[in-house]
C-alpha cells in the first residue's frame, strides 16, 4: 500500500470564516508534497486536520489507511509532526524533552537511548542538548522540534514551516535531512520560500482561500510563469534596433520586449509565440545578424510569479 | 493507558520543579498553614493535643493556593501552542488529563507531607490521636484533588492563567460556602427546600469539619471523589470541545 496519507473533502469553518473549503489530497511513499500558498490561506488548518488535532465539520483524513477521527491513537502512532512554530515545553532540556516523547510514544527503554541519539545526530543539536529549550536560539529550537517529530522514524512525516526561522546553512541542512528521508516515507511540507519547493518537493499543490489552485511538479508550476522559455538578450544601445526588427519577424517569436537599459546597453526578451523553445531559432538568427551579444539565456520563469498570479487572481481576498 | 498517563504525570511534576514555582510554593504553603495554626487557631493556647486548629484552616488556604497549582495545567500549554504537539502524540485526552491532574495532586500531597513537623510537634507535646490526623490528612488531600480537578478542568477554557486561577478560585469558594447562609439565603428565596438542601450536602466545609473531628463517613468520601471524576470528565469534554471548535 503506497498511499501512506489520504484525506478527502476536508471543510472547517470557524464562525463565519471558511478556512477549509474542500481539499482532498494523496501522498505516497516516497513523494514530498510542498503546501503552498499565502498566509492564511488554509495551510496549517489542513494540516491540524490531517494530523487529527482539528476535526474536520466535514471530510476524513487517514494515515497508513488508519482514520485519524476513528482511531486516532493507531494513526497518530504512525506520524511525525513538527507543528506551526515547533512549540516545545520551554523549561525542559532537549534531552530531556526528546525522552519523554520516545516514552510517550512507547520505545522500548533498550532501544530509547539509541533512537534519541539518531535523532539529535540528525538534526545536529548534540551541542545543546543539556541547555533549558527555552535559552536557545530559534534554529535550535526548530531543530528540536524536527528532532522530535522524526524521532520513532514515521512513515508519515508532516512539517509546519520546518525552515522558518533557519539560517541558510541550516535551511540546506533541513531540506538535505528531508531529501534524505524522503525515499521510505510521505511527507508532507508548508513553506512559502517558494525556492524551497524546487528543492525537495516532488510535488507542489498551491492553496488559496481554503482551496486546491494548482497542482503540479514545480516545473508544472513554473510552465504558467508569464516569461517561461522567453529569451532574454543583452547587446550594445546601438544594436537594439536591428535585433527588435530582426527578431519580432520570425514566425516562433510573439513579440519582443525591452526590460532594462543600463550604461549604454539595452536587455530585450523574445517571448515565444506557443510557448515552444525558440533558443536555437533566436541564436541562429543572432549568428547571421553578427552582431555582438553581452549575454544571452533562458528564462525559467519566476515561480513566485506564477505564485502570485494564481493566488491574487480573485480581488476579493480577504487576510483571514 | 496506565504507561501514557504515567509518563505525562513525571513530565508535569518535573515541570514544577523547573521553575521557581515549586520552592515559592511549598515553602508559603507549610509557612501558612503553620502559621494560621499558631496564630488564628491558637494552637497552644487551646491545650489540647491534636491537629485541629491546623486543618480547620485548610479549606480557606487551599481557596488561594490550590488553583494556583491548578491553573497552568492547560492554560500555559494553550498559550505556547505544546497542546498541539500532546494531543497529536498517540495519547487519548482521557490519559493527558488524568496524567497532568496526578502529578498536580502529587505536588500538593508533597506540600502536605511537608507539613510533618506540626505532626511531630504535637506528638512531642501531648498523645494526640493520630488516627484521626491520619484521617485529617487524606481529607484534606482529597479536597486538595477536588479543587484541583475544578481547577484543571477550568484550565483547559482558557489560555490565560489569570483568568484560569480566579476562576476556579470562584467556584471552589462557592462549593466551600454551598452551606453557609451566604449562599443558601440567596437560594432560598427561589428555589424549592429540596434544592438548597442538595446544595448545602455539597458544601465542602461542613463535610471536611466532619473529617478534622474524626468522622469519616462515605458521603463526604462520595462527595470529593465525584467532584473530582465530574470535574475531570468536564475537562476531557472541553478539550474535544477545543478541538471541534
Amino acid at each position: 500500500m503506497s498511499v501512506l496519507v489520504e484525506s478527502r473533502a476536508l471543510h472547517k469553518a470557524f464562525g463565519p470564516i471558511v478556512a477549509v473549503d474542500g481539499i482532498s489530497l494523496s501522498v505516497r511513499k516516497g513523494e514530498v508534497l510542498g503546501f503552498l500558498g499565502p498566509n492564511g490561506a488554509g495551510k496549517s488548518t489542513t494540516m491540524k486536520m490531517i494530523t487529527g488535532f482539528l476535526e474536520p465539520d466535514q471530510g476524513s483524513s487517514r494515515i497508513c489507511g488508519i482514520d485519524v477521527q476513528e482511531r486516532p491513537k493507531a494513526a497518530k502512532a504512525k506520524l511525525g509532526y513538527l507543528p506551526e512554530g515547533a512549540p516545545l515545553y520551554a523549561e525542559m532540556t532537549p534531552l530531556s524533552f526528546l525522552t519523554f516523547i520516545a516514552d510517550i510514544r512507547g520505545i522500548d527503554r533498550k532501544e530509547r537511548d539509541a533512537k534519541v541519539e539518531a535523532a539529535v545526530e540528525k538534526t545536529r543539536i548534540s551541542s545543546v542538548l543539556d541547555q533549558r529549550i527555552e535559552t536557545l536560539s530559534k534554529g535550535f529550537k526548530r531543530r528540536v522540534g524536527l528532532a522530535q517529530a522524526i524521532l520513532h522514524d514515521p512513515p508519515v512525516l508532516i512539517m509546519d514551516e520546518p525552515t522558518d526561522g533557519l539560517d541558510p546553512n541550516q535551511k540546506h541542512h533541513v531540506r538535505e535531512l528531508i531529501k534524505e528521508m524522503a525515499a521510505h516515507k510521505a511527507i508532507i511540507v508548508s513553506t512559502h520560500i517558494l525556492e524551497e519547493v524546487e528543492a525537495v518537493c516532488t510535488r507542489a499543490i498551491v492553496i488559496n482561500k481554503g482551496r486546491i489552485v494548482a497542482d503540479g511538479t514545480a516545473k508544472d508550476l513554473m510552465r504558467r510563469a508569464p516569461n517561461h522559455g522567453a529569451i532574454a538578450i543583452r547587446v550594445a544601445e546601438a544594436q537594439a534596433e536591428g535585433i527588435i526588427s530582426g527578431l519580432s519577424g520570425h514566425a516562433k517569436v510573439a513579440r519582443v520586449e525591452t526590460f532594462d537599459k543600463l550604461n549604454g546597453h539595452v536587455s530585450l526578451r523574445a517571448i515565444p509565440a506557443d510557448g515552444e523553445a525558440i533558443a536555437t531559432e533566436v541564436a541562429t538568427m543572432l549568428r547571421e545578424m553578427s552582431v555582438p551579444i553581452d549575454e544571452l539565456y533562458v528564462e525559467r520563469g519566476k515561480l513566485d510569479d506564477v505564485f502570485r498570479e494564481i493566488t491574487t487572481f480573485d480581488q476579493g481576498a480577504k487576510d483571514a | 493507558m496506565l504507561r501514557s498517563t504515567a509518563v505525562i504525570a513525571k513530565r508535569e511534576f518535573a515541570a514544577y520543579f523547573a521553575t521557581p514555582l515549586a520552592s515559592v510554593f511549598l515553602i508559603i504553603f507549610v509557612a501558612l498553614t503553620g502559621a494560621f495554626a499558631f496564630y488564628v487557631g491558637n494552637f497552644f493556647e487551646r491545650g489540647q493535643a491534636d491537629l485541629y486548629p491546623f486543618f480547620a484552616y485548610h479549606p480557606w488556604l487551599y481557596l488561594l493556593l490550590v488553583p494556583a497549582v491548578a491553573m497552568r495545567l492547560w492554560a500555559e500549554e494553550r498559550k505556547t501552542g505544546t497542546i498541539e504537539l500532546l494531543m497529536t502524540l498517540p495519547v487519548s485526552p482521557w490519559e493527558a488529563v488524568l496524567g497532568k491532574f496526578l502529578a498536580a495532586w502529587a505536588f500538593v500531597g508533597l506540600a502536605l507531607v511537608l507539613t510533618f513537623p506540626m505532626w511531630i510537634t504535637v506528638n512531642l507535646l501531648g498523645d494526640p490521636d493520630n488516627g484521626v490526623i491520619i484521617a485529617s490528612y487524606a481529607g484534606s488531600l482529597l479536597m486538595a484533588g477536588a479543587f484541583l480537578a475544578i481547577g484543571s478542568f477550568i484550565s483547559a477554557l482558557t489560555k490565560n492563567q489569570v483568568i484560569a486561577f480566579i476562576l476556579a478560585a470562584t467556584i471552589c469558594f462557592l462549593f466551600v460556602m454551598s452551606g453557609v447562609d451566604l449562599v443558601q439565603n440567596s437560594l432560598r428565596a427561589w428555589a424549592p427546600a429540596i434544592v438548597s438542601s442538595a446544595v448545602s450536602s455539597l458544601s465542602v466545609l461542613s463535610h471536611f469539619q466532619q473529617i478534622t473531628r474524626g468522622v469519616i463517613e462515605l458521603p463526604t468520601i462520595i462527595l470529593f471523589v465525584s467532584i473530582i471524576v465530574a470535574a475531570l470528565f468536564a475537562n476531557v469534554i472541553a478539550l474535544d470541545q477545543k478541538k471541534a471548535a
